[in-house]
């Protein structure tokens, strides 16, 4: 099934699970994402979508299987150590520092991946490197102006634009995007949508998300969850022909 | 367009404010009796308190109950270490003091630090009172009844005042600017915290904890860093309250400093990094005049720091004609780029 070579994989997942008090949210997830890859999750609600990125990000402990990231298991290791490892996420529900100022948002993101400790005591308006990587993360993301603004201000848009920049200025290896068009209005998800193209290009991107039309546009490769369990994965056209998925989820729109 | 320092003066007007305080605490021996120099002594320890608090609630949004033990064990170790009739200089008591707490603090938060809001708050209750029953339990320090102790002396390079042989009036000014001069200091040490990345982050935490593990910060590392630096601060003013009373007793330790210090900073004003001083100057200046007007002190006390909470919902510092204060909601400030003049419309849909 793996197009690309074992070499070029960033992340990889090998028989994920995860089960809430006997209630099986992921069941044996295996699945790889290769270097400039668009691979696509999709799956009805509660498919489990949201859990397999809280297990990637490391917000949740899986109760079997492992997780490789650039060629290391990082099962064991705790969400603010493999975003130093190059994963990046975004929420599904626009998760970002309100009080704070656009740019200090961003930021803090560049800062917590490559600020020594010895220069914590410093004042950030100094750290000219940081503020740049903040900025050229916010004009990819497609905020080029307003980052004095308060982030917690900002239409809800450009939150979710705001959230991609945090990722990108991490400058991640992996991008675990959870749903990054939830809640935008056609224009904006447009907007949204070049930039993910643009995005995978560079990134390895891992995509949930609930648009179908888009999903198949932009994706590299689907897999689709149902109940926790791939129940396919491929080539969009693959998948879109496959039967099963037919039945179990696409319905008419195949 | 990094954003203001939410506890700091926002305007030159405000900091004026800040050093014109000072200055005036300054000034004060010179035109006060000894009794007020030794009473505004007391209220610059229990500034000093509060402000260490302040880190903590202000500054990261811990709120904690145990913050008092650190100030009562640092006051034991002066006991310890400057016995009655065995004076030891400051220059080794303090940094004792404030080591000792900061040590107690690493040990009490790595495990506290596992617990979010409530739990915290009880979690560091317990320990406090733990710290607690070892002083008042035990015969570790003079047990309940507490014990005298030799105020640290004031020395340096090879030379040491003698408060004695200074005319009796001006006796209390050595400890008056020791005082002055740690709160100062602290103010100082804290207002480079905040500006600083590390004040960033705590300020990230304090707003969106998960958020910011999720950046990549181990933020229980930071949060432990704050609390390790809040609890040597604090020893300072435990060490600063012996060297005023030449007395210990394990009342010092208990849960009641900690809930004054948390009433320090809500009086003076939670959103702010002056507030705890101002909010423990008001109260030891209501406690003196409560007790001078009427018998039932704490009656009087409780009634006014209700009304007063109650009216003031930003404390003192947060009264919108002072000068010092950002506004009182957060997200308010001003911004100056917003600027691009034909996308705007564009951009902010």
């Amino acid at each position: 099934m793996t197009e690309a070579g074992s070499s070029s994989v960033l992340l990889e997942t090998v028989a994920l699970s995860k089960s809430f008090g006997g209630v099986s949210a992921v069941r044996s997830v295996s699945l790889t994402l290769s270097r400039g890859e668009l691979h696509a999750v999709i799956g009805p609600n509660g498919a489990g979508k949201s859990t397999l990125v809280n297990l990637l990000a490391g917000l949740l402990e899986p109760t079997s299987g492992r997780i490789v990231l650039d060629k290391r298991d990082v099962t064991q290791l705790r969400e603010h150590q493999r975003t130093h490892l190059g994963l990046a996420r975004s929420f599904q529900r626009t998760n970002i520092l309100g009080s704070l100022t656009v740019l200090e948002n961003v930021r803090l993101a560049a800062q917590a991946i490559s600020l020594p400790w010895q220069r914590l005591t410093r004042p950030p308006d100094g750290e000219v490197q940081l503020i740049e990587t903040a900025r050229s993360a916010l004009a990819r993301a497609g905020l080029e102006y307003g980052h004095g603004r308060i982030a917690g201000t900002l239409a809800h848009g450009q939150q979710r634009q705001l959230e991609i920049a945090m990722a990108l200025a991490a400058r991640p290896k992996v991008l675990l995007l959870d749903e990054p068009l939830a809640g935008m209005g056609p224009e904006e998800g447009e907007r949204v949508a070049a930039l993910l193209k643009s995005l995978a290009g560079e990134h390895a991107v891992l995509l949930i998300e609930h648009d179908m039309d888009f999903v198949f546009a932009v994706a590299d490769r689907l897999t689709v969850l149902v109940e926790g369990a791939v129940l396919a994965t491929g080539r969009p056209d693959d998948v879109r022909a496959n039967v099963e998925v037919q039945a179990a989820y696409l319905g008419g729109h195949a | 367009m990094i954003g203001r320092v939410r506890l700091l003066p926002q305007t030159g007007a405000g900091w004026a404010l800040v050093w014109l305080g000072f200055a005036a605490l300054a000034a004060l021996p010179f035109f006060a009796t000894p009794f007020y120099v030794g009473l505004i002594t007391t209220a610059m320890t229990a500034a000093m308190l509060a402000l260490s608090l302040q880190l903590l609630v202000g500054g990261v949004g811990l709120v904690s109950l145990g913050h008092g033990a650190f100030y009562g064990l640092a006051a034991y170790i002066v006991y310890f270490l400057s016995p009655e009739g065995a004076a030891k200089p400051i220059w080794l008591t303090l940094p004792a003091a404030m080591c000792g707490s900061a040590l107690a603090a690493l040990v009490i938060g790595a495990i506290s630090l596992r617990t979010k809001g409530f739990f915290f708050l009880m979690v560091t209750l317990a320990f406090g009172q733990l710290v607690y029953s070892v002083f008042h339990d035990t015969k570790l320090g003079g047990g309940t009844d507490g014990a005298y102790l030799a105020k640290p002396l004031l020395s340096a390079f090879g030379f040491t005042l003698e408060t004695t042989s200074l005319p009796r009036s001006k006796r209390a000014w050595p400890v008056y600017y020791v005082a002055l001069v740690q709160l100062v200091l602290m103010f100082g040490l804290l207002t480079w915290i905040l500006r600083s990345m590390l004040g960033r982050v705590l300020e990230g935490v304090r707003v969106n904890d998960g958020r910011m593990r999720a950046l990549g910060f181990n933020t229980f590392a930071y949060k432990l860093a704050a609390f390790t630096i809040a609890g040597a601060l604090a020893g300072a003013a435990g060490h600063m309250w012996a060297m005023q009373s030449g007395f210990v007793n394990p009342e010092l330790v208990g849960w009641h400093r900690s809930a004054e210090a948390l009433l320090h900073i809500l009086l003076g004003g939670i959103g702010t990094l002056a507030g705890p001083i101002v909010g423990a100057f008001a109260f030891i200046f209501l406690n003196d005049v409560a007790q001078q007007v009427t018998e039932r002190k704490l009656l009087v006390e409780g009634a006014v720091i209700l009304a007063a909470v109650l009216l003031m919902r930003n404390g003192i510092t947060g009264l919108r004609w002072l000068p010092n204060l950002p506004s009182a909601k957060e997200g308010t400030a001003p911004d100056h780029d917003l600027a691009p003049p034909q996308k705007e419309a564009h951009v902010d849909d």
